[in-house]
């Protein structure tokens, strides 16, 4: 008796939850759009943004997801990201495909 | 995907855990390219002077590149001297003044061309001084020209075609000729391309003040600093070309901690 | 005479400015220059100084401008070939204004220009001191170390081998000199985070939250600084020249030589006087001017080409009265000024001059000294 074949009702399954433990404040103005910050995140929640700042630079912006950790304040050559952790996490429904 | 909003501070109850800027710089605003590394470096190297306490008793030393123009950023006494001479001025300010952090702030341009007798005859007497070095392999000020090292194959404003030796020289590897002085008390080489090797450079930082406050010698620090505009490659590759290229030729790590042979416990703080 | 004691140029030279509050050197070595360095080497140490055996020319006089930087009384020296490689920081200690004296222990009077034109970049003027003697040279060190700090400007000294290397007997007096303000401009690394950290820089930048008033205005004010200099710090020496139908200019150690022939030939009875600059700059062009008004001939005796004599040129109505009566003149090392410097051939050369005759040339010095 192979235990695969006990299948699970799709339903029941635990829905996947979106943790968010943290925010940044970017000072999107003073952005060069470098992008260091993108892959330098490791939730991977840092997307860049569609339209430029006042000098025409896109900018990062922030999705759910995120640790506080600092990577992004780390990497940011032009002082853009301040860093918070929130008390409590943030716990959603990930509606995301 | 919602974007949150990050245009100011979250409501929601939570703790600080990264300024914008470390408090000894006055402001956030500066002119150097979009992936540049050298604030990223010198943000280091702030944050270090004010972990070891020595925030009211550092004097500066600026050499000639961009980031000369943190002479205006940075609140510590500073100076800009002539281009390459830095470690003698340390010299002469360190004999007066033996108490206070001297440190000198210049790239491969201002150390490795220019000033190579200074560091070296500096290390040779073992001036008791922190001599930093942020090495892109390009003089960026001027647009990115080919300094002494540069290394073979990189494409500068005067070798389009890339570094070529017999035409244009071999790259000189000053951090581990000066750890070969007696007189150096500590040569590291950390670089700022990803979070994880600025967190490693900060503790090499970290040594490279303590170990001349001890009285050990002269200690230098060299950062491999990314230059996106001298290096003709978008900002967002630039950590990846550095380490492609610089990285390949200037080893990470430390090259010679005296203490650590002095006293191996202390060395792993 | 209490204190008197038997010293040569450069021992006086550096008692002197111990004396005056010296406490860092750094020099390397170059004859005529060498026993300053090697003085300071042995007598700083012993009163908190510090003296440096620098690898380079350039490395000692930037290690200079940093122990002035932090407020010490600082200098380095050499011979004019050293004080060529120390150029542009003597033009960045004008520039950021760092006080800083310079011995050129010259090996003869052919580094006038130099010293007066500077070799360095920008709108910038050296004040530059020449002693006739070791007793003058005393007095001069001090003066400069003031200068130096009063104004906030490099300072060069202008000796020479001469001067070096003769011993003169001396108490080392010291000259009064106003009481000078705190350096509260000078670095010190304690102003760090406080919002006011201190800034030394040609550009005159200033710190983001208290920007300077940029390269323009600070170059202007530095530019504004040096006519001050001019108007005060102006010194010369004259004698006899209210009568003088002819008057000798000459600086330095030719100025003592020149000043003995003229004496002697005024008490034969010749209306003749005697004019020597002290400082080369600023040059003293109207003393020079009130005191040859009368006079028929301008003779310029220096031991170089003709440098001054540019000078001298620059500072009196009717050029067709001045002549040169000086000229190249090294004895046979090359280090060392020459025959020319001889009381007898200067009296030789007014005289010629005076009645039209030609200069005697005297013979090539060869290559005696190292054969």
């Amino acid at each position: 008796m192979s235990q695969a074949a006990v299948a699970m009702p799709a339903a029941a399954a635990a829905p996947r939850r979106k943790v968010t433990r943290g925010t940044v404040v970017i000072a999107a103005d003073r952005c060069k759009g470098c992008e260091l910050c993108i892959p330098a995140c490791p939730p991977g929640v840092l997307s860049m943004s569609k339209t430029g700042n006042h000098l025409g630079y896109l900018y990062p912006e922030l999705a759910p997801g995120c640790t506080g950790c600092t990577a992004c304040q780390q990497v940011c050559p032009d002082f853009v990201f301040e860093v918070w952790r929130y008390q409590e996490p943030i716990v959603e429904e990930d509606t995301a495909p | 995907m919602n974007v949150i909003d990050t245009a100011r501070p979250p409501e929601r109850a939570a703790s600080r855990t990264a300024t914008f800027k470390p408090s000894l710089l006055l402001s956030e605003h500066h002119h150097l390219c979009p992936g540049c590394g050298e604030p990223v470096a010198i943000r280091l190297i702030l944050e270090v002077i004010q972990e070891l306490e020595l925030t009211q008793n550092n004097i500066c030393i600026l050499g000639h590149g961009c980031y000369g123009s943190f002479i205006m950023q940075m609140d510590v006494d500073s100076t800009l001297c002539l281009h390459g001479r830095g470690p003698a001025v340390a010299t002469g300010m360190k004999r007066i003044r033996p108490q206070t952090a001297i440190w000198t702030l210049q790239g491969d341009g201002d150390m490795t061309s220019e000033g190579l007798a200074e560091i070296m005859h500096a290390a040779a007497r073992g001036e008791n001084v922190t001599c930093f070095m942020l090495n892109n392999g390009v003089f960026g000020d001027t647009g990115g020209q080919m300094t002494a090292s540069s290394v073979i194959g990189q494409r500068t404003k005067n070798t389009l075609e890339g570094r070529d030796a017999a035409y244009h020289g071999n790259p000189i590897k000053l951090a581990e000729i000066v750890a070969s002085m007696d007189g150096a008390a500590y040569v590291a080489r950390g670089s700022v391309h990803n979070a994880a090797s600025i967190n490693a450079t900060r503790k090499l930082i970290r040594k490279a003040f303590q170990r001349p406050m001890e009285g050990q010698g002269l200690a230098l620090m060299e950062i491999l600093t990314m230059c996106p505009t001298g290096w003709f490659v978008p900002p967002g590759e630039g950590a990846e070309y550095m380490m492609e290229s610089l990285g390949k030729v200037y080893g990470l790590g430390e090259l010679k901690d005296v203490a650590a042979a002095a006293s191996p416990e202390d060395a792993g703080v | 005479m209490s204190g008197m004691r038997l010293l040569d140029g450069s021992e006086a030279i550096v008692e002197a400015a111990i004396m005056a509050g010296l406490r860092f050197y750094a020099g390397y070595p170059i004859a005529p220059a060498t026993e300053l360095l090697e003085y300071m080497a042995e007598k700083l140490p012993s009163v908190g100084g510090v003296c440096v055996n620098a690898d380079t020319e350039i490395e000692a006089v930037n290690m200079a401008l940093g122990a002035a930087q932090v407020g010490a009384r600082a200098a380095t020296g050499s011979c004019g070939q050293g004080l060529a490689l120390k150029q542009e920081a003597i033009a960045e200690a004008a520039l950021n204004e760092t006080p800083l004296v310079v011995f050129n222990m010259a090996r003869n009077q052919q580094d006038y220009f130099q010293a007066t034109r500077g070799g360095g970049w920008g709108d910038y003027h050296t004040v530059t001191y020449a002693p006739k003697d070791l007793h003058e040279a005393v007095e001069l060190t001090h003066v400069a170390f003031h200068v130096a700090d009063k104004y906030r400007v490099p300072v060069i000294f202008m000796g020479d081998n001469l001067l070096a290397r003769t011993q003169m007997g001396t108490s080392l007096p010291v000259p009064e000199l106003e009481k000078l303000p705190a350096k509260d401009w000078a670095l010190d690394g304690t102003m760090g985070g406080t919002g006011a950290s201190r800034w030394i820089w040609t550009f005159g930048g200033g710190k983001a939250n208290r920007p300077g008033v940029g390269p323009d205005g600070y170059w202007r004010q530095i530019a504004e600084k040096f006519q001050r200099i001019a108007r005060d710090e102006m010194r010369h020496e004259q004698c006899f020249c209210e009568d003088a139908e002819t008057v000798v200019v000459a600086f330095g150690s030719a100025g003592k030589f020149v000043e003995h022939v003229v004496r002697e030939l005024r008490k034969e009875g010749m209306k003749i006087g005697f004019f020597r600059p002290i400082t080369l700059w600023p040059f003293p062009a109207d003393a020079l001017d009130a005191a040859t008004r009368d006079a028929k001939n301008i003779l310029v005796f220096e031991l170089n080409a003709g440098q001054m004599i540019d000078d001298v040129r620059l500072s009196v109505e009717g050029r067709r009265r001045i002549a040169a009566i000086g000229g190249v003149s090294f004895d046979d090392s090359g280090l060392n000024l020459g025959p020319l410097l001889d009381a007898d051939i200067i009296r030789e050369r007014i005289l010629a001059q005076l009645s039209g005759q030609p200069l005697r040339q005297l013979p090539y010095t060869g290559m005696g000294a190292y054969l």
